[in-house]
This record gives C-alpha cells, sequence and structure tokens, in this order.
C-alpha cells in the first residue's frame, strides 16, 4: 500500500512544528526557512494552510529536469532529488505548477519533499493531525464518513 | 548548547550595532530570556536611571529553548526599568519574532542611547543596520509590520514595532510582534518609543542547531508534548476557549474585579466570557470567534483570533477593521469589560483590536478606565473633560478613550497617565488599584488570598504572571489549597515565582506549567543545553533570579513600604460571593512572606540569603 501525506488546513493552528521537523530531518537543525513544508497564515481570515509537494504522478519537475536528477522512490512514490546530479539550473521550479520545488541558495540545489523515506517527519510532528500520512488511495475517507455521518437512514414511514 | 552564543549591541546615540559573545558564566547562572536579560540590564545600568532618559537600555532576549521544537518554544522577553513603574520591568511575548532572532543567529539585542532620529533595526542573519524609520514613525503598528514588509519585499519577515500610543508618551505602551503578540506590560514600549526606536525587523534563516544531545531532546520534548496534550487545561481548555474559560469560573468563586473593584462579581460576566465568543451573534448570524491560533511551537494554541460584527457602531463604515485579527484573552475581556462594568463583546472586541494596532496594555488601560469611570461618577471628572459621558457601563465611552489613548489626542493624553499618576493628579489617589503603579489584572485578592500577597511583591507592580496562585487556589495545580485562607501562601507565592522565572528564562510558554512543573522542563532543558539544569539547581537559578530583581528595586527606591495593596482592598470587604465579607489578609502574609525568602524585616534580602545565590 501506497500512503501519501493529506492536509487538512482547519486543524492548523500554525505552530510551525512540522517546518521545524522538516528543516532539522533534511538539514539537522530547527530553520524554519529550511522546511520543504510552508504553513501560510492567512491574516485577515484566520486561515492556516500547511502546503506541500503531493508527489505528482507524472510529476512536471521530473519530466522537466534536463540531467535526470529528479527520479520516483518506488516504494514511497516520492519524487526525489537527486544532488549529486543536480546542476541547479532551476527548470523544474519552472515547470511545477505548485511551487514546491525550490533552490537552495546554500546549496547551489534544489530541494523538494522526499516523504523522508516514507516517515515523513512533519506528519509525525504536527500535534493536530492536521498532516497525516494515510493510504494514498484513501486520502477522502474522513471527509466522506463525516458526510455518511450526516446522512438520514431512519426509516421513512409515512 | 542551544545559546546561539552571540548578542548584538546597538548604540543607538552613536548610531553603531556591535556584536558580542554572550557570556556563558552568566548564561550558567541565569539560564536565559528574564533571567539573563535581566542579569545584563543589572550589571550595565544604574537602579536610579530615569526610565525615559538615553541612559536606561532595552533588551530583547531569547531563552535556550527559544527556535526548538520544544513545545512553545517561541518566546522572547523586553527588559528594562519600567516606564509606568520605575522598577524592573521584563514582559514576555510569543507570536513568532522571538524564534526569528533565535534562527538569525543571536540570543539578545541590547539597546542603549537614544536616536537622533526615528530608526528602525533590520536583522537579515549576520547583516544588521539601522535604517531610518522616518516613513513608520506616526503610523501604527499594523501599518509599520506592512510597510516593511513591503519595503523589502520580503513576506516572511517578523517585526516587532511601537505604536502611536507610545510615541504619544503613553507610560503603559506595549511592544507588538506579529500584530497581536504583546510584550504588554510596564511601558516597554513607552522606552522603546523614548529612544526614537520604531522597529525591529528579523528574518533568520540561519537556525537553531547544536542541541547538546540530540536523541534525548527528542525524547525530553516528546514526553513534554504528552503531558500538554493529555491534560484538561492544556489539551482541551486552553485551545477550544482559550485563557477565556476563566471569565465564568473566577466570577462565580466571587473574585473577579468589578467597577474598579468596587464588586466582586459581575453580572455580564457571561456575555463576555469564551462560551459567548463561540455563540452565533442575533444580529450578522457569526460568531465572534474565528479560529485558534498557536505562537511559534506552541502545541496548546490558546490564542484567539475574532471578527467584529461589521454592523456594530465601533467599525459601521470602516472596512479596515472588518479582517479577523486578535481576539480578547482573559485578561483584556476582564479590563476591557468587568472592570468598567461594560458587557458588549464587541466593544471589548474592537477595543483589544486598538490595543494591538496602537500598541498598549489592555489591562492597564482598561484599569484606568475603570478607574476614570468611578471619577466621573463621583463628579471629579466631567463630560467636558472627558470629552464623552463615562459613567461604568458605557461601551461608547470605553471604545472612544481607547482610540483617544491610541493617538494621545484630547483626554487621551490623560489616560496615558495609568490610573495612579491620574487619580492623584485628581485628588484621589486611593481610586487607584494598582502595585507600584502598576494596574491589577482579573483577580481579586479578596476572593483569591494569595494573589493579594502576589500583587504586593511582584517585582514588576501589580501582575499575575509572576505568581499564578490562581493555579493552586481555584484551579488544584498543582496542589488545592483555600482561595479564602491566608494560611501557607507565603510559600506558595515563594514557590510559584521562583518556578515562573524559570519557565521565563527558559524561552517556553508560562501556560505550559498548566501541565508541568519544573519535573518536565529540567529534562528538556539539561538535553539541550550543557551546564546543571537538574531540579535541584533549577530551584536555586529561580530564586536567584527573583532576588536579583528585588535587590535592584531595592536600590532603585523600593521599600517594604511598597509591598502593599490599595485600601479598598485591605478594608472594604467583599459585597458578594463565597467571599463576602472578606478583605484580603496581606498584614499576616507579608512578614511570613519575609522570613519564607530569607529577607529582613523590611524587605531586604540578607547577606546569608544573598551568598547562598551566589548574590
Ligand atoms: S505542525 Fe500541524 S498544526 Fe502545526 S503548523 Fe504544521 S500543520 Fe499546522
Ligand atoms: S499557550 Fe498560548 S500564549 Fe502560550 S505559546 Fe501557546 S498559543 Fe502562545
Amino acid at each position: 500500500m501506497m500512503n501519501s501525506l493529506h492536509i487538512d488546513a482547519s486543524k492548523c493552528t500554525g505552530c510551525l512544528q512540522c517546518e521545524m521537523a522538516c528543516s532539522y530531518e533534511n538539514h539537522g537543525i530547527f530553520a524554519t526557512s529550511k522546511s520543504r513544508i510552508k504553513v501560510f497564515e492567512f491574516h485577515s481570515t484566520g486561515r492556516k494552510v500547511p502546503y506541500t509537494c503531493t508527489q505528482c504522478a507524472e510529476a512536471w519537475c521530473m519530466h522537466a529536469c534536463p540531467v535526470g536528477a529528479i527520479h520516483e522512490d518506488k516504494a514511497t512514490g516520492a519524487k526525489v532529488v537527486n544532488e549529486t546530479t543536480c546542476v541547479g539550473c532551476k527548470v523544474c521550479t519552472i515547470a511545477c505548477p505548485f511551487g514546491t520545488i525550490n533552490y537552495v541558495a546554500d546549496t547551489g540545489k534544489v530541494q523538494k519533499c522526499d516523504l523522508c523515506g516514507g516517515n515523513p517527519a512533519c506528519a509525525e510532528a504536527c500535534p493536530t493531525g492536521a498532516i497525516t500520512f494515510v493510504d494514498a488511495s484513501w486520502t477522502g475517507l474522513d471527509r466522506m464518513r463525516s458526510w455518511a455521518e450526516k446522512l438520514d437512514t431512519t426509516v421513512k414511514t409515512a | 548548547m542551544s545559546w546561539q552564543r552571540k548578542i548584538l549591541r546597538v548604540d543607538l546615540t552613536a548610531g553603531t550595532v556591535t556584536p558580542e559573545p554572550l557570556n556563558m558564566e552568566w548564561a550558567m547562572a541565569y539560564l536565559g530570556s528574564r533571567g539573563l536579560g535581566t542579569k545584563y540590564f543589572v550589571e550595565e545600568v544604574g537602579p536610579g536611571v530615569d526610565p525615559l532618559s538615553p541612559a536606561n537600555k532595552l533588551i530583547f532576549a531569547t531563552g535556550p529553548l527559544t527556535g526548538t521544537m520544544a513545545s512553545t518554544g517561541g518566546r522572547y522577553t523586553v527588559i528594562t526599568k519600567g516606564a509606568l513603574t520605575g522598577a524592573i520591568a521584563c514582559s514576555n511575548s510569543g507570536g513568532y519574532w522571538g524564534a526569528e532572532l533565535k534562527m538569525a543567529g543571536w540570543d539578545m539585542i541590547i539597546f542603549e542611547g537614544r536616536s537622533p532620529k526615528p530608526v528602525y533595526l533590520l536583522v537579515r542573519d549576520g547583516e544588521v543596520s539601522l535604517e531610518d524609520g522616518a516613513d513608520i514613525w506616526g503610523t501604527t503598528v499594523w501599518h509599520t509590520e506592512e510597510h516593511l514588509k513591503t519595503k523589502h519585499q520580503d513576506p516572511l519577515m517578523r517585526v516587532s514595532s511601537i505604536g502611536r500610543s507610545a510615541e504619544q508618551g503613553c507610560l503603559y505602551s506595549a511592544v507588538v510582534n506579529d500584530l497581536h503578540r504583546a510584550a504588554g506590560r510596564s511601558g516597554v514600549g513607552t522606552v522603546m518609543a523614548s529612544k526614537n526606536l520604531k522597529a525591529i525587523a528579523v528574518r533568520g534563516t540561519k537556525g537553531v542547531g547544536d542541541i547538546r544531545d540530540p536523541k534525548a531532546f527528542f525524547a525530553a520534548t516528546k514526553a513534554g508534548k504528552k503531558v500538554l496534550a493529555d491534560n484538561a487545561v492544556t489539551g482541551q481548555g486552553l485551545p477550544t476557549y482559550g485563557t477565556q474559560v476563566l471569565m465564568n469560573v473566577i466570577n462565580e468563586i466571587g473574585a473577579l474585579p468589578t467597577r474598579n473593584h468596587k464588586d466582586v462579581q459581575f453580572e455580564g460576566a457571561r456575555d463576555i466570557s469564551a462560551e459567548a465568543m463561540r455563540e452565533k451573534r442575533p444580529t450578522d448570524g457569526k460568531a465572534n470567534l474565528v479560529t485558534n491560533q498557536a505562537c511559534f511551537g506552541c502545541t496548546i494554541a490558546c490564542g484567539r483570533i475574532s471578527q467584529l460584527d461589521n454592523g456594530h457602531y465601533t467599525v459601521e463604515n470602516r472596512p479596515q477593521y472588518w479582517g479577523a485579527s486578535g481576539g480578547l484573552e482573559y485578561e483584556a475581556a476582564w479590563a476591557l469589560g468587568a472592570a468598567n462594568g461594560v458587557n458588549d463583546l464587541e466593544a471589548l472586541t474592537f477595543a483589544n483590536f486598538i490595543c494591538n494596532e496602537d500598541g498598549f496594555d489592555p489591562i492597564s488601560f482598561g484599569a484606568t478606565v475603570g478607574a476614570v469611570m468611578e471619577l466621573y461618577e463621583m463628579g471629579v471628572l466631567t463630560k467636558e473633560q472627558i470629552g464623552i459621558e463615562a459613567p461604568f457601563g458605557s461601551a461608547r465611552a470605553l471604545t472612544f478613550l481607547a482610540e483617544k489613548t491610541a493617538t494621545g489626542e484630547g483626554f487621551g493624553k490623560e489616560m496615558g497617565l495609568g490610573s495612579k499618576r491620574l487619580c492623584e493628579k485628581y485628588g484621589h489617589p486611593e481610586l487607584s488599584m494598582s502595585v507600584k503603579g502598576q494596574e491589577f489584572p482579573a483577580y481579586d485578592s479578596r476572593g483569591i488570598q494569595g494573589m493579594g500577597l502576589t500583587y504586593a511583591t511582584s517585582n514588576r507592580g501589580a501582575c499575575h504572571l509572576r505568581s499564578y496562585t490562581v493555579a493552586s487556589e481555584v484551579l488544584g495545580i498543582p496542589i488545592k489549597t483555600d482561595p479564602l485562607a491566608t494560611d501557607g501562601k507565603a510559600g506558595l507565592v515563594k514557590a510559584f515565582q521562583d518556578a515562573t522565572a524559570v519557565f521565563d528564562s527558559a524561552g517556553i510558554c508560562l501556560f505550559t506549567s498548566f501541565a508541568w512543573s519544573l519535573v518536565d522542563v529540567a529534562p528538556q532543558l539539561q538535553a539541550a543545553c550543557e551546564g546543571d539544569w537538574s531540579l535541584e539547581n533549577l530551584n536555586v537559578v529561580g530564586e536567584r533570579i527573583w532576588n536579583m530583581e528585588r535587590m535592584f528595586n531595592n536600590a532603585a527606591g523600593f521599600t517594604a513600604k511598597d509591598d502593599t495593596l490599595p485600601k479598598r482592598l485591605t478594608t472594604e470587604p467583599a459585597k458578594t460571593g463565597p467571599a463576602k465579607g472578606l478583605v484580603n489578609g496581606l498584614a499576616k502574609m507579608l512578614p511570613e512572606y519575609y522570613a519564607e525568602r530569607g529577607w529582613t524585616a523590611d524587605g531586604i534580602p540578607t547577606p546569608e540569603t544573598r551568598a547562598r545565590l551566589g548574590l
């Protein structure tokens, strides 16, 4: 079974534990600026929205890369950047419609979410359940269940 | 070692910025944030300094856990000699700014002198500069933050700034970061304005690393988070209701100071409570509360985000106030509401927005409104002087005064004096509900006796955040004590004061202490930092910090006579509720407290106490 990150923004409080977990996992330091997941706060509505790569099946970044530095991890489905191959041309950052692959000035390479090899640190760190790592084919299960619960199944007698 | 080991010294007079190594010897004895910042302060500033003179300094300090994954590790404190009190001031704030400063590579910033013209400090990691602040001087906190982000084309920048109230000399002005998180009390923002310093804009990309023992740190912080999640207050009460969870509770036990402390219960408490914030308004079918919000790293998320009814008189045709913003927490709801007898939730929320927008403390402001309303009802102040009729219960007077205080116009200048100076000026010093010049927060010490001693002995003037014995006396944390009794309160207050000093110095939020004791904090510190952060040593560190603050105040001229309460609380008994007939028993508790502390009968730490604490 393949899992994917599932985001329920309505639960997010903006604590940034996910961003710290991501930066620690990948850079060994607590630095929200280095995180591959970003939480956006929309002040005038009070909404907080975590956003990261969704690992497209036909990934634009992977197809655009001229040196083949991005490949699919067959076990997790993640599109993974091979830093030794990456030449830092940034074509992938132009190709990605969602902006979730980004150039890192310090290293001269790009970075994106790689699902931490199958155990995403952000989902592990999130205290509210806004980020979970669930069956990729059933990310809508919870939402279906909550609507199903509302269905009136009592027998109607006229 | 989760200190960055680097501080910034900014000489505003000369316009220079100099990095310095952090004094690690002091860090080992005073931890960080409140303790360490205050150590620098008392070493560098004479106790007699005029708070608004260039000789006063202003320190922004993070703690060792700030900017780490420890829950609530996002806090910073602002330390100075308070404009409102003339005592040591140390105001704590959450939001994201403190962690950003730490991630930029700095533990602390020390501002000294006075800039000849308005400036702001721009910190981008190691690149730090003083910039011309002419375009933002005279504007609000909200405008300043937006302006700087736009000017520097950096939406990820975090800004801490002062509003117009501080520039106008309001003595209880705050430093506000992230639009609605504030180092709120004692007039730290007023000191910042006196230095012609408008804002500190920070972008930190370096991060916080160098955790002493990462494996132990993740285990300890994870365990700490679990304790918070499993606790009824930090796991459910605070995220759902915010600190406002207290409004009905405190009213019921007869400790909700009402109408300038004339009463201890407010008939309108329910209308301004957490429950009311969640209910749909009849006017527009929406609730006042939009959502909750966390500060950096916080797994509690007590913050309130509220939206006003667009048709309410305060914001009709003023779309700039129609969006969501920082809503009422308990202290503000009390000060803007019960303290004045006002029960219009929307008016309170609007006044709170104004406090954030122009940077002033809603507690001191609301309590000053209470005093003004009493003076008005006595006929001492008139409608002509104030600019509006101002009886207790008038929402219109409250919001009118908030807007005047924000800009310092008209009676707003008088409001900015705070209740002590204002009541003295109009011949009724007894009506100021304050200690050492700072107004009481939201707990009446006739109904919660320990809070009387807390207020009287607080090093920064009346304050609940120096020893929150409410936790024990009302909520039974860590053990239940009788709120109506004075017995044992001296020891309780001392224990809370010392422990609180440690929480504040670690860089975490005091609200964790509803669930955590120092037993939970010690392993997190020990895993993150070099040094001895055992429970035993933390207790000593807390006591050392408390005594250091006290010694500064003593040297600044405060004596046992200032460890007092307004006569109303020690001579006018509570009229209703469980505390009916009671006054506060400070006279009994205070000598016990001095003895407990190892101080003389005049409230001065004895040589033995000082030696024991290394002071
Ligand atoms: S950890 Fe969870 S709640 Fe916190 S900011 Fe990230 S997604 Fe939001
Ligand atoms: S408990 Fe509240 S004030 Fe404290 S850090 Fe969390 S959100 Fe901020």
